[in-house]
């Protein structure tokens, strides 16, 4: 490698300079959140107190705990009804040609082309008429229509790059098609489905418009809207800390779940994205 | 290709299909269909959130009216068209920053490095954290009295007074475009990575052989083998930027300077209660998204076609 | 069936005999409110209802809504279009009774007139064809804060004008500037493109006698000479007295640069005088408050009005005991006791006179001129379409304050835009 010293120190800059611009604004949040009063509009970008107040009244003046509870219950129920529907859907859709599958892929995919906003009037009709305002049942179901599409698509994408012979070989023993879904492809389908659930977590985690609209006590709400939602001690106070407070108590997780993924996230999208 | 071996199979096999297909598309009908085809339908009535039902049908008065000499509807509002320019010129320019930033990042995460993993899970966090959190975040330090943006620029000089990054008309866009640029490029970068990371070694090796300048290389060989994962990327992040709420809202809420076609119809449907004009405003927006998703997976079959030769 | 029939009229006596009764086996209801999402605001309606439901042998719950106001606004719509009755009372803006009036019950038959000791503006902005759907509760009003050490370092005296505000504004903000306070601003306001915008343009424009953009009987009056002066006045502001930023300053946005010592006069609500004086304060001691200039010598002195009601859903189930909670709320003990002890402006004139509460909060008299010639937001008019008349005005008002339009041609254009939402009446 005759790589110069000039080559060299400018890509350790390059890398230098990525590093800054991914985490600073993550770094000065978690420096604020450790400030508080008139320290909170000082700008220096090195840490100079470690109050822990905000963090204190984040879980004193709302019940964050159960916020947290609640995004934690919604996302996990969002990856086990999307990843079981779509595994049934992905075996019918890539394993089997019948007609009309293309045409159903892409009325699937439609679905991602639909704004938010625009299924809010209809979904709040249904909601109430199943009478699961103000619950997490509400979230649930609502977040599913973001997470289906593609959880449908990345895994007919894996199940089609199956061999063929896996299944031919079970038929002939006269094995069932759920017999071969369970025993056969969804062992292969692991780091598909690892990949697509974290996707479908964070999808669901970050979920803010449904959140916003289905909940209506501070109880059943998740945690993005009640950081959004967070105030001071009057109606016009903006508390800096306490956002930023409940800022790094969300994240932190959320980033520890991708670093320990982080590399079945890559082979996952390897697979799907340049096949698809 | 031969054909099936006993049709009786294939029938049996295509029933099953449809089994194993029933539990997902029931759950997408109630949860996707059934909302979808009301607000197409609200969009024909003058529905009102105050009384959703009593209302009439009234055509297509919300999309476009004459009424005494004046248009009226959401077509003939220069807000709208104003958040439709918004929000596409958001799309382009924050997808190309984001191509071209992301083809940095996954070249280098490409060479190997002492150090590569920690990088790799470093550029990841703008992604891991909630869209409302970034915003909030960019809020404060893009604030124009106590940011710290604005103190790092000035102590470096290269501005002289605060700049009101979020309130200025001049710059407000920008800003919404830097944070979701930030937010965004990981993503790329990983799906750019991944399909170069799947490239033939073998071209390489000619190409070293050959003693050709590593900037042609990428140009003539590695470019159009990655060309249709880039695609993709562009697709799916395209359709993300067009449909843009969040970010937009939470960092300057309903101004008309950023508003994107989603805030738009967000503000006819709550705001002002007006349920017809904000479903309206929906419909367009699904039918501008998809006219321009086919246009781009048309025109790219065509070069993907020319490329095959 | 003779049985059950004599229960149910047993039961019915003992019902009716509940009240008489005292100390009997009442059964209470249990009445939700929801009024208020954090700190002081929630704690103190907590008490107030609390001590309702202990002399009343009722419960009450109190739920916890979005503190935006624009959100909240969202989730009554949607929980009233549904006629859920998940809540009975309702905090609600003084805009709202317009939007949300024909959910709401007449409340003047339960409250035996005690409407009456109230403002009559407020009153009158509750009373939607007739019904008076929200009883008032407290009060705001837009007001001038100023630094009064600096304005007598510098010899000037409290503006009473507009155009003498801009003025001492001006000159203050350059002395203090050369005395080496580089970060020293003339005025600093809400100048986002929200409702608090149409708040303070409104109070421009009435101080010059402009009206309130549209008038009672549903004309719109926003183009007119005092408008256009305002406006024109107003234009001058951006980059002179007030920063660039103020185009996205909101209540706190404004209080912050103020509080911290780098505006010399601010227009907030009442809110930021308790703040500024607090502890932390680095402007204690020092600021003052005055209403609102006149647009000139024969302006007058206004300011918008804001503040909550209280009103009763019509889908509550038990809609006399929600309405008799509304009564206590409201009363005037209960309103002395939140000014005494959370300083919330009262409804009621009479209690401006009170000693006890302006021993509590002395500047309260000086915001009684103030509240009784408080100017209110065209909701009434306007109704359902008051939210997107509002829009209209705060962008024509942003357009200006921006340097993007002309003030009279933005009043123009507004002029139009708004004769052609009310093409069909409001």
């Amino acid at each position: 490698m005759r790589s110069s010293l000039a080559a060299r120190t400018g890509f350790w800059l390059l890398i230098l300079a990525i590093v800054v611009f991914a985490v600073f604004p993550f770094y000065y949040a978690i420096l604020s959140s450790f400030r508080s009063g008139p320290a909170l509009f000082s700008t220096a970008i090195w840490p100079d107190s470690l109050d822990l107040q905000n963090y204190v009244s984040v879980f004193r003046d709302q019940p964050f705990e159960r916020n947290i509870l609640n995004s934690v219950i919604v996302a996990v129920s969002v990856v086990g009804i999307s990843l079981f529907l779509g595994v049934t859907a992905a075996f019918a859709l890539g394993r089997i040609s019948f007609r009309g599958r293309g045409l159903l892929l892409l009325t699937i995919l439609s679905v991602s082309m639909f704004p938010q906003v625009a299924v809010l009037s209809g979904m709040f009709e249904l909601v109430r008429a199943l009478g699961i305002y103000n619950s997490p049942w509400a979230l649930i179901l609502s977040n599913l229509i973001l997470t289906l599409p593609f959880t449908v698509w990345v895994l007919t994408t894996f199940m089609r790059a199956l061999p063929r012979e896996l299944e031919e070989a079970a038929y002939v023993d006269g094995a069932t098609p759920w017999t071969v879904v369970r025993r056969i492809f969804l062992p292969l389908m692991w780091p598909a489905m690892v990949t697509t659930g974290l996707l479908a977590f964070i999808a669901a985690w970050n979920e803010f418009l449904f959140a916003l609209t289905f909940t209506l006590s501070s109880e059943q709400r998740t945690v993005p809207v009640a950081i959004a939602l967070l105030s001071g001690a009057t109606q016009f106070e903006l508390p800096w800390g306490n956002i930023m407070a409940a800022s790094v108590i969300v994240t932190v997780p959320v980033v520890f779940l991708v670093l320990i993924f982080q590399r079945r996230i890559v082979s996952g999208l390897t697979a799907g994205a340049v096949k698809g | 290709m031969a054909k099936p071996v006993s049709s009786e199979l294939t029938r049996a096999r295509v029933r099953s299909a449809w089994i194993f297909l029933a539990p997902m598309l029931g759950v997408l009908a109630l949860v996707a269909g059934w909302p979808l085809i009301r607000t197409i339908f609200f969009s024909f009535t003058d529905a009102t959130l105050a009384n959703l039902t009593d209302y009439r049908f009234i055509g297509f008065d919300n999309f476009l009216e004459y009424y005494e000499g004046e248009w009226y509807g959401v077509m003939a509002d220069p807000t709208w068209w104003r958040a439709v320019y918004n929000t596409v010129w958001f799309t382009v320019v924050s997808v190309s920053i984001e191509l071209v930033l992301g083809m940095i990042v996954a070249l280098t995460l490409n060479t190997a490095f002492p150090g590569r993993g920690m990088l790799r899970a470093a550029i990841l966090i703008p992604w891991a954290i909630p869209t409302i959190v970034s915003a909030k975040m960019w809020g404060w330090m893009l604030h124009d009295q106590f940011g710290v943006l604005n103190d790092i620029l000035m102590t470096l000089g290269i501005i002289s007074a605060p700049v009101a990054w979020t309130a200025s008309p001049e710059t407000a866009l920008w800003a919404v475009v830097m944070v979701d640029v930030w937010k965004t490029t990981p993503f790329m970068a990983l799906l750019i990575l991944a399909a170069l990371q799947m490239l033939p070694s073998d071209c390489y090796e000619a190409a070293k052989v050959d003693g050709i300048h590593p900037v042609k290389v990428f140009f003539k060989v590695t470019l159009p083998l990655i060309k249709p994962a880039l695609m993709v990327a562009i697709i799916f992040r395209g359709l993300d930027a067009l449909r843009i709420f969040d970010l937009v809202y939470v960092l300057t809420s309903s101004a008309r300077d950023t508003m994107s076609m989603s805030v738009y119809a967000r503000q006819q449907l709550v705001d002002f209660q007006d349920v017809g004009a904000g479903s309206a405003a929906s419909t367009l927006l699904f039918m501008i998204i998809a006219v321009l998703v086919l246009i781009t997976i048309m025109t790219a079959r065509v070069r993907l076609g020319e490329d095959e030769r | 069936m003779k049985l059950s029939s004599l229960m149910i009229r047993a039961s019915l006596v003992a019902l009716a005999t509940t009240g008489l009764a005292g100390p009997a086996a009442a059964q209470g209801v249990n009445i939700s409110i929801s009024c208020g999402a954090v700190g002081q605001e929630l704690e103190i309606c907590r008490q107030g209802a609390e001590a309702w439901a202990q002399e009343t042998r009722n419960t009450v719950t109190v739920v916890s809504t979005p503190n935006s106001s624009t959100e909240r606004l969202a989730l009554y719509q949607q929980l009233l279009a549904a006629g859920a009755g998940d809540i009975d009372v309702f905090q609600i803006d003084v805009i709202w009774p317009g939007i949300l009036g024909q959910h709401f019950i007449d409340l003047s038959a339960h409250v035996n007139g005690a409407e009456a000791e109230h403002f009559e503006a407020i009153v009158e902005n509750n009373t939607v064809d007739g019904r008076l759907v929200a009883m008032p509760w407290f009060i705001d009003a837009g007001l001038l804060y100023y630094r009064s050490d600096l304005l007598e370092k510098h010899g000037a005296s409290v503006p009473r004008s507009w155009q003498e505000l801009t003025e001492t504004a001006r000159m203050v903000q350059e002395a203090e500037r050369a005395d080496g306070n580089d970060q020293m601003w003339g005025f600093v306001f809400q100048g986002r493109a929200y409702e608090g915008l149409t708040c303070n343009a409104l109070e421009w424009i009435d101080a010059f006698n402009g009206g309130a953009i549209v008038d009672a009987e549903g004309n719109v009056t926003v183009n007119n000479p005092g408008a256009v002066s305002a406006f024109e006045l107003a234009s001058t502001w951006v980059n002179e007295i007030a920063p660039e930023g103020v185009l996205n300053y909101a209540e706190e946005e404004a209080r912050g640069v103020f509080q911290s010592g780098n505006a010399v006069f601010m227009r907030n609500w009442p809110y930021a005088w308790a703040l500024a004086e607090s502890e932390e304060s680095a402007i204690r001691g020092k600021v003052g408050i005055a209403a609102l200039p006149r647009g000139g010598e024969d302006g007058k002195n206004t300011g918008t009005l804001g503040g909550w009601q209280l009103a009763v859903s019509q889908y509550s189930s038990n809609p006399e005991a929600a309405a008799d909670l509304v009564r206590y709320l409201t009363s005037r003990e209960e309103q002395k006791r939140r000014a005494i002890e959370a300083a919330y402006n009262p409804t009621i004139a009479a209690l401006y006179e009170d000693e006890e509460v302006l021993a509590a909060n002395p500047f309260f008299g000086e915001l009684y001129e103030t509240f009784v010639n408080a100017v209110a937001r065209p909701s009434r008019p306007t109704g359902a379409s008051y939210n997107r008349v509002s829009n209209e005005f705060w962008n024509a008002a942003h357009d200006v304050l921006s340097g993007r339009a002309e003030p009279q041609d933005a009043l123009a254009r507004l002029e139009n835009d708004l004769r052609r939402m009310s093409r069909r009446g409001w």
